[in-house]
């Protein structure tokens, strides 16, 4: 298979001077076509800016990132958006609240020059698994698990082939998250879509993806094969502190 | 063992416009020295149980029982001065989130101090002390910065345990936690939970442990409130949660994913309206 995204030794700092944060720390990885790949850390282990910096949301301090070969230009340019998309993790905060559904499905049709707007609409809606009757509502009027599901409508409408998922189900309830992660799933083996999925729940992630990478702090712990991962093999204290934590409590 | 909290057929509701909407409906459950949890999804009413108990229903809902009794005292018809003394130093509550419960214009040292000064006649300095060291015992690593901190100058963490100290530094009989471990990292999960679990072993206290993280639940408290729609819909001791008979009990546990489950879809919850009835 062949290589669809490469990070080598990328870098993002924030602020200058004695305020200067550095988010992510060399960090390097590969993501082959049609795979998914999962990362994993808690709070503050520049796992999300990781994803930010592929879309162009944070900036490039230093190191690579290509995309199908290609370098990436700042700012991004449209053919780039078509390519990769998004899902934030709050479908509470990215839906802009007085627009219907139409609309937020219509802007990034519009933006790309599409004509068929009307068909693919419809279609976006179909295939998250939202009724015709979810077009003309607004997101108040929706629940959490439907709004994410507009939210992967929304990234899925310019066909793209690489989906950036920022802790997708993290809001939801877990009955609700099941169905969204089997929705992804499903997604993914029918258009042949490659994922890079954030997640501070190994759970999740060792469901979602054959290939995973541990973070903390800005830097890379270790990368795991769902197998590996299955199989307790991990090689760092980091990872296994994490896969202790996953069990649930114990007391001592 | 004596128990602490009774609870009998408890409703909640809150009106609108199409009428009384119940919220938490013939809730009955009782509560010795001991770790309960109640686990739900989002609007089974396990937050509105926890806020009833302690008489913070917001003042449209109205909340009925046939009992509602904490240590011989009924609570339903209880007097602000009965609260008063009742709230902070015998029972107590932590909220969801630290950044809105928190008081965003105070020191959280003044907060604590406030809340131990409060249940006696402490003086200035020696409030200070106790609060130190109370920080302390949540584990916080820098008691003293953040006790001349404001809210927003701590991680998310950090206030949710700052918020604990601050609970338990009156020495409360009856703890209600109100998903606290959610917004925090695993590893900080298990911290709070071990304070929290010492706590019951060693004063006695009882806890109310509300989250919708049933495999938490199941390995931390000793009996679990299963909730529905606004009724317990199973009360099953937590090292038999694998055997629960409820559909809606096994349909949330199986619904998880795993580590080591097979990568086949996962089990989806169907709703059975029957369950309502």
């Amino acid at each position: 298979m062949s290589t669809l995204v490469e990070i080598r030794d990328l870098a993002v700092t924030f602020g200058s001077g004695r305020s200067t944060v550095q988010a992510v720390r060399n960090v390097s990885f590969e993501v082959a076509a049609g795979e998914s790949f999962g990362l994993v850390g808690e709070s503050g282990s520049g796992k999300s800016t990781v994803l930010r910096a592929i879309c162009g949301l944070a900036p490039i301090t230093s190191g690579a990132i290509h995309v199908n070969g290609n370098s990436l230009k700042t700012p991004r340019d449209p053919a780039f958006y078509r390519k990769v998309q998004m899902v934030f993790q709050d479908p509470y905060g990215s839906i802009h609240p007085r627009h219907t559904i139409d609309r937020v499905l219509s802007e990034p049709l519009a933006i790309h020059g599409f004509k068929d707007t009307e068909a693919r609409i419809e279609r976006a809606l179909e295939e998250v698994g939202l009724s015709k009757g979810f077009r003309f509502r607004f997101p108040h009027q929706l629940s959490g698990g439907q709004r994410q599901r507009v939210a992967i409508a929304r990234a899925l409408i310019l066909e793209p082939q690489i989906l950036l998922l920022d802790e997708p189900t993290s809001a939801l309830d877990a009955s609700i998250q099941a169905e969204v992660l089997n929705l992804l799933d499903a997604l993914r083996v029918e258009k042949g879509l490659t994922y890079v999925l954030v997640s501070h729940d190994l759970a999740v992630v060792s469901h979602m993806c054959e290939r995973l990478m541990v973070m903390q702090h800005g830097a890379r712990v270790e990368e795991l094969t769902r197998r590996a991962l299955q199989n307790r093999a991990a090689t760092q204290v980091y990872t296994r502190q994490l896969l202790v934590a996953s069990e649930g409590f114990k007391s001592q | 063992m004596s128990d602490m909290l009774q609870i009998e057929g408890m409703n909640v509701a809150f009106p609108s416009r199409n009428g009384p909407v119940r919220v938490v409906r013939d809730v009955s459950f009782t509560l010795g020295r001991e770790r309960l949890g109640i686990v739900g999804e989002s609007g089974s009413g396990k937050s509105q149980t926890g806020r009833a108990i302690l008489g913070l229903t917001p003042a449209s809902g109205t909340v009925t029982a046939d009992r509602l009794s904490f240590d011989g005292i009924d609570l339903r018809h209880a007097s602000a001065r009965t609260w008063r003394t009742l709230r902070g130093p015998r029972m107590s509550m932590i909220m969801q989130d630290p950044k809105y419960s928190l008081n965003p214009v105070m020191t959280i040292g003044r907060q604590i101090v406030e809340a131990y000064r409060r249940r006696g006649d402490a003086t200035r300095a020696d409030a200070r002390d106790r609060a130190v060291a109370m920080l302390e015992a949540v584990q916080i690593r820098d008691p003293e910065r953040v006790f001349n901190a404001y809210p927003h100058e701590l991680s998310g963490g950090m206030g949710q345990r700052a918020m604990i100290a601050m609970m338990l530094i009156a020495e409360p009989d009856l703890l209600i936690a109100d998903e606290v471990t959610s917004a925090l990292d695993v590893t900080v999960q298990l911290d709070v939970l071990r304070i929290l679990d010492d706590l019951v072993r060693d004063r006695g206290m009882g806890l109310i442990f509300i989250s919708h993280d049933l495999r938490l639940v199941s390995s931390f408290c000793d009996r679990v409130l299963v909730m529905y729609a606004g009724r317990v819909v199973e009360e099953i001791a937590a090292r038999d949660l694998h055997k629960a008979q409820h559909p809606y009990t096994q349909g949330l546990l199986n619904c998880l994913p795993q580590i080591d489950g097979p990568n086949v879809p996962l089990q989806t919850l169907t709703r059975d309206p029957a369950w309502l009835a």
